[in-house]
């Protein structure tokens, strides 16, 4: 076990995967000669070569399109975006194209690859940079959405991620380039898609979450401790594949549950969690599922208003006593 | 049947008032039925003559189903007769023909008797036509019920089914009266302890049961009512949201029993004079409740199995005794702690009493002088109440539930005489107290307060 | 043949007569046009009655630009099209059962029938498509041209665009890159004159060369109704392309005789049907190499009939397959949404039994 950070957790699946297979190659903006706009790409040009490690100009669609393209003949692309913000312009060619390619062709072309960088508000971006962008990937049947929280699943499941033969949109949290924690050396250290993640045990209630939220609902489930209320904090990490039993099991276990996501409410992650708890856990419940989610609003750039759009650790609290009857 | 309680299903013919060929008018009372709740009267809703009745005396029939037929006379009422009985669950005191109804007079029930439902169910106009028959006695049931469906969390319906719980019998502590999951727990556990509870009641019945008075209904009386708001929305403080927590927690999963036992306080009320005597020149005072600590401090010296905690997965015995002592505060009411109680003289048992309840009732009681009780003792004798039970404050294994100390006339020796009596009811964890464990705990307790030398034994 | 080496506007009229072609070199381009005609007409008549559904693009007038630019491939060159792609499936060698099996959607189609008319794909004969969107195979034929670039191989992707893919954004972008990169790519832009019912000039002030020749691409503009032209064009891009020269614009005018799609009409409101006689009278690919065929004396009436009854035989035989093929398997419908089902978590959402 070594300590690593997020970022370098990452930059180290990169690097074990490319050298593990020449098909792996890592293509967006600023990737190469400047490290990567978070630096998770740090030193791969150097140890990889340009032609594996490739800056493209300004062309999310372009790019995005490359990758597919590339992927379809079997290459195994791995797209960075700056920040996912930037990659509903490239949307086309996730939905239309990475998505639907299998399927479309009866099965002849599939698509290995990878599409990841930052997603969620990181501090005052404003409007444009702080979209937690699961929803609009997750909607598509055909694309696979993983939201590392920690630097191990952030290296376990980037991964199994580059090793998955779908397209796979790997989304990390932007706040979490620098989380410390402890990392399994393992050039095969890989984490399955589709296995949640227990990361606190409680069993008064469940706090269900994903990606950095896992962090807030840690938190929340620290302040409900003290109040002598006990929190399950399952953290999905990946949210298609969808670990339902986990998620049936915990709601089974506690009789209650709150999701919390850092996105907006309307369809969201929560939304789809709720429904499944109803369809296939309504006998277990105690309480109405709540959600906690960014307001439903624009991110705004003043800090006052962005602290409280965001979901926090109070936010969690409250719904947790809601559905306890506390 | 007419739904004659809210939560009635079913109901039994106790008596009819009119035989069949009696005439009756709408309003009049036909006939006695015991529902779930009380015997009511059930009164005739339309005028005619009492035709048929189908639910003999004794006979149960569910809510909705005709027990009699009234119509005009010499109408001809043997179809709706074939379609009542057909419709019958068979329940009722059968008059005579038998479920056995043919497979077509099952087609006529269908329209006939929906159509009499209809108008029984609707205006009167209908049945004073008299011309159409009118079952006596008809309710769509739950649609007229006060309230409409109970809500209850899917979880709550699934175990109240699984252990045969009845949802009209619990009481809903969610949101808008939801019946939710510690709820039901709480029923379960209740099963238990009412049939505990005549037990207990046997060592001290009840003023209501010793008097051997029954219910009976209250006289018609205009009632006054007041002018304003029919009720107030008091907004939840924290602490309130807590003791609901809290004391929710204790009654739902908690198995409690109950053990009341009448002391005679001469003896104590005796000795707390003594002692407050001795401590007039330094200006203090003890209580009667001060001398009840120390005796129930030492008593637990004495049984420590009372002196526990249940775990869940173990009971926790402890070796000091702490008594958490209730203290009614503005809004609520906060259990501070008398560390070592056994160990402390009553003076200042007394002093620290004063000290942490007036802090209490300041709010500035801090967390360690408030939790971490062995047992606890909440007094309302100074409320004027004689007995009650106490609600567990878990993981505590029981609370002492403490009236007031009265004058009774008690028979000694043959001759009439005062005497100060006091009863106790002690609240206990089944899982962790037995009863003959609670009730050596409490004989010992009463020895000591009825002999306070004893305390120092 | 006119050609600049720089990014520059060349216009290559007439080719090289009969001279560079063989009798049998001609005859096979014949013979395909015709099976593509004869297909796409077959196509035609099982949409009027109901074998076909959806949308379904036919490529009638516009053969030259298939077998043209298609023909002088090799088998392991990439093409990759729009959703008017039927008779460049069949050009790239996806067998004409299969094509017109996918249009009825049978399970035999060449996507199981799970693609349609506009995703025909034949992943074996490297035919990518099949694109419903318009302009977006241009990402793709980047990503392809960079795969084998990537590889070190000499393949080179060709892929077919409209004249109204242009104006994306996505197409520029995939210019720029492939340019940048000098990436073996040949884009074509089947250049109808209509975006739908837009003529181009409407959409554009440039001429189309100069969306490319911005981008530092090699931009020409042929006469896409000559197929010999054609076909003598790409060939030698082709070979310019594969030697690592970087990618090329081909502004293949031509005309399509029916309309946008079979719920379009011929003509109509941006287009007479004067116009479209005039065109089909005039600048039948097929008429024109016949009769170019004819005057030198390399076919003959009997010769033609022949090629006719045997391309018409095919298609026939492929309807005959298309119409007997069985409908894919309810339970095949989760199949190709994943390569593999997760033992771990669910991908599908729906509910339903699997």
């Amino acid at each position: 076990m070594a300590q690593l950070t997020y970022r370098d957790a990452l930059n180290q699946a990169l690097a074990e995967e490319m050298e593990r297979d020449g098909d792996v190659f890592l293509m967006g903006e600023e990737v190469a000669e400047y490290d990567g706009a978070y630096k998770v790409s740090r030193g791969l040009l150097e140890r990889f070569g340009d032609k594996r490690v490739k800056d493209t100009p300004i062309s999310e669609l372009g790019f995005a399109g490359l990758g597919v393209g590339a992927a379809m003949v079997g290459l195994r692309p791995v797209v960075e975006f700056m920040t996912f913000n930037f990659s509903f312009l490239a949307l086309d060619q996730v939905i239309n194209s990475a998505a639907k390619m299998l399927s479309m062709s009866g099965g002849q072309i599939g698509i290995p690859m990878v599409f990841r960088g930052p997603s969620g508000a990181a501090l005052q971006l404003g409007a444009q940079h702080s979209h937690a962008c699961e929803t609009w990937y997750l909607h598509a049947p055909g694309v696979k959405v993983v939201t590392p929280s920690t630097p191990a699943d952030a290296k376990g499941l980037l991964k199994a991620a580059i090793r998955d033969n779908d397209p796979v949109a790997f989304m990390e949290g932007e706040l979490l380039y620098n989380v410390r924690g402890e990392v399994p050396d393992d050039d095969d250290f890989v984490i399955p898609l589709g296995v949640a993640d227990l990361k606190r045990e409680g069993g008064d209630v469940s706090i269900i979450t994903h990606g950095s939220m896992a962090h807030v609902a840690l938190q929340a489930a620290g302040a409900l401790a003290k109040d002598g209320i006990e929190a399950d904090v399952l953290d999905l990490r990946s949210l298609r594949p969808l670990d339902v039993d986990a998620i049936l099991a915990t709601v089974a276990k506690t009789n209650r549950a709150v999701y919390l996501e850092e996105g907006w409410p309307y369809l969201g992650v929560g939304a789809q969690i709720v429904s499944i708890i109803m369809e296939e856990a309504f006998d277990d419940l105690d309480a109405p599922v709540l959600r906690v989610t960014q307001a439903d609003v624009p991110m705004p750039y003043n800090k006052h208003l962005e602290t409280w759009a965001r979901p926090g650790a109070a936010r969690v609290v409250e719904a947790c006593k809601k559905v306890l009857y506390v | 049947m007419e739904a004659l309680s809210p939560t009635m299903e079913e109901g039994q013919v106790v008596k009819w008032l009119k035989s069949e060929g009696d005439g009756v008018s709408s309003g009049e009372i036909i006939a006695e039925i015991e529902t779930d709740k009380a015997t009511m009267e059930l009164t005739a809703r339309g005028d005619g003559v009492l035709r048929s009745i189908l639910v003999a005396e004794g006979g149960i029939a569910p809510v909705g189903e005709v027990i009699a037929l009234i119509g005009a006379e010499g109408e001809d009422i043997s179809e709706l007769q074939a379609a009542a009985l057909a419709a019958s669950s068979g329940n009722g005191a059968d008059p005579g023909e038998g479920t056995g109804a043919p497979a077509d007079a099952d087609m006529a029930a269908g329209s006939d008797v929906a159509a009499g439902t209809d108008v029984a169910a609707g205006t009167q106009v209908a049945a004073a036509e008299a011309a159409v028959e009118i079952p006596v006695a008809v309710s769509d049931g739950g649609a007229d019920a006060p309230g409409g469906r109970i809500k209850a969390s899917p979880i709550a319906r699934r175990l109240a089914a699984e252990s045969g719980v009845a949802l009209t019998n619990v009481s809903g502590s969610g949101p808008a009266g939801r019946i939710v999951k510690r709820d039901v727990e709480a029923a379960l556990a209740a099963g238990p302890a009412v049939t505990a509870v005549p037990a207990a009641a046997a060592v001290a019945p009840s003023p209501a049961e010793a008097s051997g008075v029954t219910a009976a209904p209250l006289p018609a009386a205009p009632v006054f009512v007041p002018s304003g708001a029919e009720f107030d929305d008091l907004p939840l403080t924290q602490m309130r949201k807590t003791i609901a927590r809290r004391l929710s927690e204790s009654i739902g999963p908690v198995p409690h029993f109950f053990l009341t036992i009448e002391v005679d306080m001469g003896r104590a009320i005796e000795a707390r004079r003594t002692i407050n005597t001795m401590l007039e020149r330094e200006g203090r005072k003890v209580s009667l409740n001060d001398l009840i600590i120390r005796a129930t401090a030492a008593s637990l010296k004495r049984h420590p199995d009372c002196n526990a905690h249940w775990l869940g997965d173990k009971i926790r015995r402890f070796n000091r005794v702490h008594i958490g002592v209730a203290v009614a505060v503005e809004d609520g009411l906060i259990t501070p702690i008398i560390r070592d109680a056994d160990l402390k003289g009553v003076a200042h048992i007394g002093a620290e009493v004063r000290e942490l309840a007036g802090r209490a009732r300041e709010k500035r009681l801090q967390p360690d002088e408030y939790s971490g009780a062995t047992f606890s003792i909440s007094n309302l004798g100074m409320f004027g109440i004689h007995e009650f039970t106490a609600v567990i404050n878990p993981p505590e294994a029981g609370i002492l539930a403490v009236g007031g100390v009265e004058e009774v006339p008690v028979v000694e020796d043959g001759e009439v005489v005062i005497r100060n009596r006091m009863k106790m009811t002690m609240s206990c964890d089944h899982r962790v107290i037995d009863g003959a464990l609670g009730a050596a705990f409490l004989a010992t307790l009463k020895g000591m307060l009825e002999e306070p030398t004893a305390i120092l034994t | 043949m006119a050609e600049t080496e720089t990014a520059a506007v060349s216009v290559v009229n007439g080719g090289p007569a009969l001279g560079g072609f063989s009798k049998e070199k001609l005859v096979d381009l014949l013979r395909h046009m015709l099976l593509y005609r004869r297909f796409e007409e077959k196509a035609e008549e099982a949409y009027a009655i109901g074998k076909i559904g959806g949308f379904c693009h036919l490529h009638i007038g516009q053969e030259a630009a298939a077998a043209g630019c298609i023909l002088p491939l090799r088998p392991d060159d990439y093409v990759i099209g729009s959703y008017r792609e039927h008779t460049q499936a069949l050009a790239k060698g996806l067998s004409p059962n299969a094509v017109m099996a996918e249009l009825f959607g049978k399970a035999s189609g060449s996507s199981g029938g799970v693609g349609g008319s506009m995703h025909i794909f034949g992943a074996d004969s490297r035919f990518m498509g099949g694109n419903g969107i318009v302009g977006a195979q241009a990402g793709l034929a980047l990503g392809i041209a960079w795969a084998i670039h990537y590889r070190g191989g000499d393949q080179v992707c060709v892929c077919f665009l409209g004249d109204a893919a242009v104006n994306q954004g996505g197409f520029h972008e995939s210019m720029n890159m492939a340019s940048i990169w000098k990436l073996p790519v040949i884009y074509v832009v089947e250049n109808n004159a209509y975006g739908m019912g837009t003529k181009f000039s409407r959409m554009s002030d440039t001429e189309m060369v100069q969306k490319a020749v911005s981008h530092g691409v090699e931009a020409t503009v042929i006469d896409g109704e000559d197929v010999m032209a054609t076909y003598a064009h790409i060939d030698a891009l082709v070979e310019r392309v594969r030697g690592g020269n970087g990618p090329q614009f081909v502004d293949v005018e031509c005309y399509r005789f029916k309309g946008h799609s079979m719920s379009d009409p011929v003509s109509g409101t941006y287009r007479s049907k004067e116009e479209v006689d005039e065109r089909t009278e005039n600048a039948d690919p097929i008429k024109l190499l016949r009769d170019r065929m004819f005057t030198a004396d390399i076919l003959t009436r009997e010769e033609l009939a022949a090629i006719d009854k045997e391309v018409r035989s095919i298609v026939d035989a492929a309807v005959a397959f298309a119409e007997a093929a069985p409908e894919p398997e309810v339970d095949t419908l989760y199949k190709n949404v994943y390569s593999e089902i997760n033992p771990h978590g669910r991908l599908f959402f729906d509910g339903r039994g699997r």
